[in-house]
């Protein structure tokens, strides 16, 4: 499956582990409640980690982890909820985290350029057709009024 | 004014390619009715009854004459000759065609002007004072702030899909024209104890189902922190504010059920986090301020005698001066009022060669600018007391200068159930048939200062809730009828207007309000205006009157 990362289409060689299945081998990302239950045994794996957060997740909640966490998948639920956009901010305004943030669930190619700017660099689309206009999407403005996160 | 600068010329711009191809897309099918709705919404368009709606900003209010020449020539070749100004000191038009809006966009650019976030669950124009800069109880202009926030606002990535919308009016003055304690944020420039001046913060305050006004979160914050402040507000509201339903979504109801000890504590954390990194420059403010400085004002302009001369002479001149112009800080100058509540013409409405001839007026008499207000009118807010005569005779032509500002038939009205796929009953017959039964202007002018609010739904666009009298249509199995309220008020002493009696049929309401201005005539003490009198004695005295009819 392909997705856009740093502004180019890409394979994705992330899985996502659910949680209630066996963890696997490479690139694996859990939930957050997984991650706070196996975060010991996921450590101690060879994997990269990632860990998925939806929106009525705290961000703070995972702050002191991050140093040991390769991928933040935020998930939207609805396209509608801009609690994602905070999230992303937090992430990378706040807690300084340098890893990928990835979009990923219901959200639209029409909102990736103000994704990009709050620091999500990574988007899973719910349509692979889509990446094409989601790419050009990300140049929709070369100017703007507010500092860009990165 | 502020002008453009190449930057922000470029983003306008691209906000209408942007727009072009999500409608189009919309057309081909490749996005949802949903998707279309949050995208088009946060460009001022929405789907009404008969056709689509376009909300087009009035940055605080104010525009030039280029911009009025290109609303008339919209109006002429997208719309059906008129368009419509709104309580947010916008502009609407009725009859645009979906496939026409990108075209249409694309020519306001060309004069500075856009939909951007006029509607939609985000951060929307900037309301202020319609008297800022001129008035004679201003503290500081509030303008260059508005301008400074409308730049931080526009396309700010992480507040473009809230809870709920989001508004936010600055005053600058003593008396609060721009009903601040009524919107989500409300900002004053006030002097502190030092003498500097900086803001008083509310926050809460809003219309709609559940009026609210809004409390105080920070009694003083130096200018330098408006933005991280402003940030600190908005992102608690992002995270926190409750999307499970939309009636409770506005951020009013987050400071009510968290209460506002726990939720300005919040944004007090949040926002010590943020202030540093977000100053706003003394330069920068300065800078803004330039694009604000005054008019080349005549210094002799106080000199004139003419003025006088014609007030004595002529008594419709003299009662149109007394109403529908107001003190100007410049001496010899003065602010007047274009009233759009004509008889037999919906409040708010203008037409093409209106708007064409205001335009004209204002390169004349007003240094080309022209204001919208928070009740639905314009204003020339720079003319020599030399040039009002001439004015008033061609305002009179113009079917403009109908002396009724800040009377009974100076009424605030959305369109209702003719235009609007929202409402519930009909605003614009009432407010016909109100306005031909207080015709007679001695009469209108006797009982002088009372605010008419009308919606024709509880969503509350024409702030029923607020007025002195406040009328609100709903629906009951198919029938129009009409609750009223007394007692309300969006300015300096604002208030939630009490109801004043079950809802009464639609060939009722204009018999309810003459009833009641009658009672106001007999029961009042000398020169008590309206809303005290309502204060004093209570609705009672009204209700039986109203309800002793029927």
């Amino acid at each position: 499956m392909q997705i856009i990362k740093d502004k180019q289409i890409i394979d994705d060689s992330w899985n996502y582990v659910a949680d209630d299945a066996e963890l696997v081998e490479g690139n694996i990302c859990v939930s957050l409640a997984r991650w706070k239950k196996d975060k010991q045994q996921l450590l101690k794996s060879n994997s990269k980690i990632g860990v998925r957060i939806t929106s009525s997740d705290s961000v703070e909640a995972i702050a002191d982890d991050l140093k040991d966490i390769q991928l933040i998948e935020l998930d939207f639920p609805a396209f509608t909820d801009g609690r994602i956009f905070s999230h992303a901010w937090l992430l990378r305004g706040r807690y300084n985290y340098q890893g990928e943030i990835r979009a990923t669930g219901h959200f639209m190619p029409d909102q990736v350029f103000y994704l990009s700017r709050v620091g999500v660099n990574a988007f899973n689309l719910e349509k692979t057709e889509d990446l094409p206009v989601a790419l050009s999407n990300l140049n929709d403005f070369s100017v703007n009024y507010q500092k860009s996160i990165r | 004014m502020y002008q453009y600068n190449d930057d922000d010329q470029t983003l306008i711009e691209q906000r209408v390619a942007q727009f072009r191809r999500q409608t189009e897309s919309f057309l081909k099918g490749q996005i949802s009715d949903d998707q279309f709705r949050a995208l088009r919404l946060m460009n001022g368009l929405y789907i009404q009854t008969h056709a689509p709606m376009l909300r087009i900003a009035g940055p605080y209010g104010l525009l030039n004459s280029k911009q009025i020449r290109m609303l008339a020539h919209i109006a002429r070749t997208y719309d059906k000759n008129y368009c419509h100004f709104t309580t947010r000191q916008n502009i609407q038009f009725n009859w645009p065609q979906l496939e026409k809006v990108p075209d249409i966009l694309e020519e306001l650019a060309t004069v500075q002007m856009h939909a951007i976030q006029t509607s939609g669950n985000c951060l929307r124009n900037t309301s202020s004072d319609h008297l800022a800069g001129v008035c004679i109880d201003e503290i500081e202009d509030p303008r260059p702030y508005c301008e400074i926030i409308r730049q931080w606002t526009t396309l700010h990535p992480e507040f473009a899909y809230l809870p709920r919308k989001f508004k936010i009016a600055v005053s600058g003055s003593t008396h609060d024209r721009a009903a601040t304690q009524l919107h989500d944020i409300g900002l004053h420039l006030v002097k502190n104890d030092s003498g500097e001046i900086g803001f008083r913060v509310l926050v809460g305050g809003g219309l709609g189902r559940t009026p609210i006004i809004g409390q105080v979160i920070k009694p003083y914050l130096d200018k330098k922190h408006l933005l991280s402040y402003l940030e600190a507000i908005l992102r608690i509201y992002n995270l926190f504010g409750r999307r499970d339903n939309k009636y409770k979504a506005r951020i009013k109801i987050l400071v009510k059920e968290s209460g506002m000890e726990k939720f300005a504590e919040l944004v007090e954390q949040e926002w010590l986090q943020i202030r540093d990194d977000l100053e706003v420059s003394a330069e920068r403010i300065e800078s803004v301020k330039a694009q604000f400085a005054p008019p080349a004002y005549d210094a002799d302009a106080a000199k004139n005698s003419d003025f006088a001369q014609y007030q004595l002479e002529n008594q419709a001149f003299a009662t149109w001066v007394k109403y529908n112009t107001a003190d100007h800080k410049v001496p010899g100058y003065r602010a007047v009022f274009l009233s759009l509540k004509a008889p037999n013409s919906p409040p708010g409405d203008i037409t093409d060669t209106q708007l064409d001839a205001v335009a004209d007026l204002a390169d004349r008499y007003s240094f080309s600018e022209i204001r919208s207000t928070h009740r639905q009118n314009l204003i020339l807010a720079d003319v020599k007391q030399a040039d009002l005569f001439e004015l008033w005779q061609q305002l009179e032509v113009l079917k403009l200068a109908t002396p009724n500002n800040g009377t009974a038939t100076d009424m605030i009205c959305c369109p209702g159930l003719d235009f609007c796929s929202l409402a519930n009953a009909g605003t614009i017959g009432v407010a016909k048939e109100i306005n031909e039964a207080l015709d007679n202007l001695d009469y209108l002018h006797d009982i002088g200062d009372v605010k008419i609010n009308m919606s024709g739904c509880m969503n509350g666009c024409a702030h029923q809730s607020v007025g002195h009298i406040g009328i609100l249509g709903v629906d009951k199995k198919g029938v129009e009828w009409y609750q009223l309220t007394l007692g309300g008020s969006s300015e300096n002493e604002a208030a939630i207007g009490e109801r004043l009696g079950p809802a009464i049929a639609k060939d009722q309401v204009t018999k309810a309000i003459t009833t009641i201005l009658d009672i106001y005539i007999k029961q009042r003490h000398d020169d008590e205006p309206f809303l005290d009198m309502v204060k004093r004695v209570g609705v009672n005295p009204f209700k039986e009157q109203v309800y002793a009819n029927n």
